[in-house]
């Protein structure tokens, strides 16, 4: 399907094009070429560029393994090695540049264990995320997981708070997690690290923060009507009044 | 780790930094000056950048070229090969789209009693929703409060904006801040909950609220987890190809395509939500942009040949400050929460030339003069053009560590590039954001068409011609509720049995035909294009059936 999907070249127009600035097809100069496997098939490409970017300049519309494009969204968790190491290292496919003879592999799904609860019925107790995920007692302190974390996030430390029942170091410390899965593939203890991380942030969010007594005072204020006068006026005024009030500092003071 | 081209300047703004923090908030500039600033060098100004549309709703009416190219455009697929006797699946609410947009429709509708389908064309959470960093507007301080956010809302959009969506946006705000409290969104907040808020670009009160700089990327996955919790049903990978309607033109479903097996199948439903987000891949203008793989307007273009009225899509939102260097990243954010805590904007010369606060439109024109105007720009190893912002101010401002406590995913951002934001400033220049404009709905999400709904970036007239940074966020869960309520409300009020047709489409290929749009360009795009030129369709299996 990926080759028959509806694809435009976006027009190009005052010298710089999205095609330039997406994949930069014009930097394949000669002498500037670096080849990568990928999944073991070599191609020729620019040096310099991403592997998301190398891939697409090699021929490959995503559908899998390609989202935000931006380092949030964990899509395109990549594991590769390089020339003459053993080593496997990973990266995002979109924030890592290539490197010459990189053999790579997209991860793009995984089929990890998500336990189902209501929320808002759990007791955010020291138990909680050892009751839905009994597996995290399991972790035999490899670090597989915290070497492979494309975010740095010290993966092993917080399934240590898990099990100690510290809901609110599992929330602080894996709060960068795009659950892109890659250290689920690497634990022998079959961890689904980030579905335990995204428990105990929900936890930390609805039960152990203190609510924010600010909003539920406004939410009644507003369900009272308190503001509907106001906004009835509003509504009626022209685009005129509206810029006259709009710029008049009196009125709309900015808080400094 | 700059190369040494671009020290000289970085050295000339290290200079005047001491200078510029006792200067402290420089002026805004008055609707005059905005209005010169904007006809000069706003890229939607560039009169050869847009045309008017020759077929559908809003004929007469200036778009972009590259949005326009998909309107006039031919169903991707014959008519024939769907199989509208036989839908695949049959709901009372069908949610096309997984962004924050969708699945707050879902969960909302599904709470309504309404049975629910999601099908999306990317994976659940693949959407800007994930990638909005710096926070979400709602007036919750004692300080502040709804009419002050929605004339902030309306002087950040030219005051073209539609009032009740711009009430129904102020007014929704703090309930939807206290739901996803009670879903778990971890906010920044002081130890009594307090909620920490700060400015955004057009704020008159402190009012962004924050999940450091994963706002989007925390509501997102706290939504999408609930969505599962609750078992609501979704299919990944599907991408809707065409909307379906009764012959009197209500909408009753739509028409998708499995992207990886191929399979075509319909779904027959009571009501339908276009939740599929904006155009932020078309590259207008050939700009880069901040936006998911997945935003290329196939929303848009369904329902405008459904006969759904488009708004303000001569309108495209320019972020100020997408990334300029390094190479690799070019075009992708740098979050407004960077200048909301305190970086300066600043020329090559190291002097600030706008209130970095100004609404986004304003900022953006501000860069684009000070590097094609004024020849005032930092010129990078590539040729392109950039400003600075000042990062290291914020170390200055806030206190050491400042920068990776309250912006670790931008400084994680750079750091794989070896540039440290904390020690040296970062370049950027406008890139293509958002788009001001969509589908033109109601307060209740309700479209021109009779059962078809959108929210999100798909749904246009909230924002009028600008939107405010934060108002993004809030919109996708204002109006995703309020569509998925409002479609819950009319599948319970309709009995079953609703024909599945493309009746509406012979009337938009005689449009077409008289246009003489060519019969090669066929849309909705659903994936964007970037293999390299001659490789592009050199091959493909239908050629061989």
């Amino acid at each position: 399907m990926a080759g028959k999907a509806k694809g435009r070249k976006p027009k190009a127009e005052a010298g710089k094009t999205a095609a330039v600035s997406e994949s930069r097809p014009e930097s394949a100069a000669a002498g500037s070429l670096a080849t990568i496997y990928v999944m073991g098939q070599a191609y020729k490409v620019p040096k310099d560029l991403t592997i998301m970017k190398a891939m697409e300049y090699a021929g490959y519309q995503f559908i899998r393994g390609c989202g935000c494009r931006g380092g949030f969204c964990g899509a395109c968790g990549t594991v590769y090695r390089t020339k003459d190491s053993y080593k496997l290292k990973v990266g995002l496919a979109c924030q890592t540049v290539i490197e010459d003879g990189m053999y790579l592999a997209q991860i793009p799904f995984y089929p990890g264990n998500k336990a189902v609860y209501e929320l808002n019925k759990l007791a955010a107790d020291t138990q909680v995320l050892v009751k839905h995920y009994p597996e995290v007692m399991r972790c035999i302190a490899c670090n597989s997981c915290t070497k492979i974390c494309p975010q740095d996030i010290d993966v092993m430390g917080y399934i240590n708070m898990a099990i100690r029942g510290d809901i609110d170091r599992v929330a602080d410390m894996s709060f960068d997690c795009i659950m892109c899965g890659l250290c689920a593939t690497r634990c022998p203890a079959e961890i689904v690290h980030y579905n335990v991380a995204l428990l105990a942030r929900r936890l930390y969010g609805a039960k152990r923060a203190a609510r924010a007594q600010h909003v539920q005072e406004r939410v009644k204020e507003i369900a009272a009507g308190r503001f509907e006068p106001g906004l009835d006026k509003l509504c009626r005024m022209d685009e005129k009044e509206l810029a006259q009030m709009y710029y008049d500092p009196k009125v709309r003071d900015v808080e400094p | 780790m700059y190369p040494e081209s671009m020290q000289e300047s970085i050295r000339r703004l290290e200079a005047t930094r001491e200078a510029r923090i006792r200067q402290g908030k420089i002026p805004t500039i008055d609707a005059a000056a905005k209005k010169e600033l904007l006809s000069g060098f706003h890229p939607d100004y560039i009169e050869s950048s847009m045309r008017e549309l020759s077929v559908g709703p809003n004929k007469g009416e200036r778009t972009p070229h590259e949005l326009a190219d998909l309107l006039e455009a031919w169903p991707l697929i014959d008519a024939s090969r769907l199989d509208l006797e036989r839908p695949a699946r049959e709901v009372d609410v069908l949610v096309i789209g997984a962004g924050g947009a969708g699945v707050s429709a879902a969960l909302v509708a599904a709470e309504k009693g309404a049975r629910v389908l999601v099908v999306t064309k990317l994976r659940i959470g693949d959407a800007n929703t994930m990638m909005a960093q710096g926070g979400i507007q709602a007036a919750d301080k004692e300080n502040d409060s709804p009419e002050r956010h929605y004339l902030d809302v309306l002087g950040g959009g030219h005051f073209k904006n539609i009032p009740a969506l711009a009430r129904a946006l102020v007014t929704d705000a703090p309930g939807v801040i206290a739901w996803l409290e009670e879903l778990g969104v971890m906010f920044d907040k002081e130890a009594d909950g307090t909620m920490v808020t700060i400015h955004g670009g057009g704020t008159s009160r402190k009012r962004m609220h924050a999940c450091r700089d994963y706002t989007g990327a925390e509501i997102m996955r706290t939504l999408r987890d609930e969505f599962r919790n609750r078992g609501l049903e979704l299919i990944e990978y599907c991408a809707a190809i065409e909307l379906l309607t009764d012959t009197r033109g209500n909408c009753t479903g739509a028409a998708f395509v499995n992207l990886e097996t191929g399979e075509l199948f319909a779904v027959r439903a009571k009501a339908t939500i276009i939740a599929t987000g904006g155009c932020g891949r078309l590259h207008v203008q050939g700009f880069p942009c901040t936006n998911h793989y997945g935003a290329t307007a196939d929303g848009l273009v369904l329902a405008y040949r459904a006969g759904a009225k488009l708004a303000f899509m001569d309108t495209i939102q320019y972020h100020p400050t997408g990334v300029a260097y390094p190479e690799q990243i070019v075009g992708q954010l740098i979050t407004e929460k960077v200048r909301g805590v305190g970086a300066h904007l600043v020329n090559v010369e190291g002097n600030r030339f706008i209130y970095e606060l100004e609404s986004r439109d304003i900022t953006a024109s501000a860069i684009i003069r000070e590097c094609k105007g004024r020849g005032k720009g930092v010129v990078t190893p590539t040729g392109s053009l950039g400003v600075w912002l000042d990062t290291p101010l914020i170390e200055k401002l806030k206190g050491e560590g400042a920068v990776k406590r309250d912006l670790p995913a931008m400084y994680k951002q750079f750091e794989r590039f070896g540039i440290y934001m904390d020690k040296e400033p970062i370049l950027t220049y406008p890139t293509q954001h958002y788009q001001n404009g969509g589908i033109l709905i109601d307060d209740a999400g309700q479209t021109g068409v009779p059962g078809l709904f959108a929210a999100g970036e798909a749904a246009g007239g909230i924002h009028g011609r600008n939107r405010l940074m934060g108002n993004s966020l809030l919109d996708i869960l204002v109006f995703g509720r309020r569509a998925g309520a409002a479609a819950a409300d009319r599948a319970a009020a309709k009995s079953d049995g609703e024909e599945l047709t493309l009746a509406h489409l012979a009337g938009f290929a005689a449009e077409l035909k008289a246009a003489k749009v060519p019969s090669g360009r066929k849309s909705p795009m659903l994936l964007p294009e970037y293999r390299r030129p001659e490789l592009r369709r050199q091959f493909s299996f239908a050629d061989c059936r």
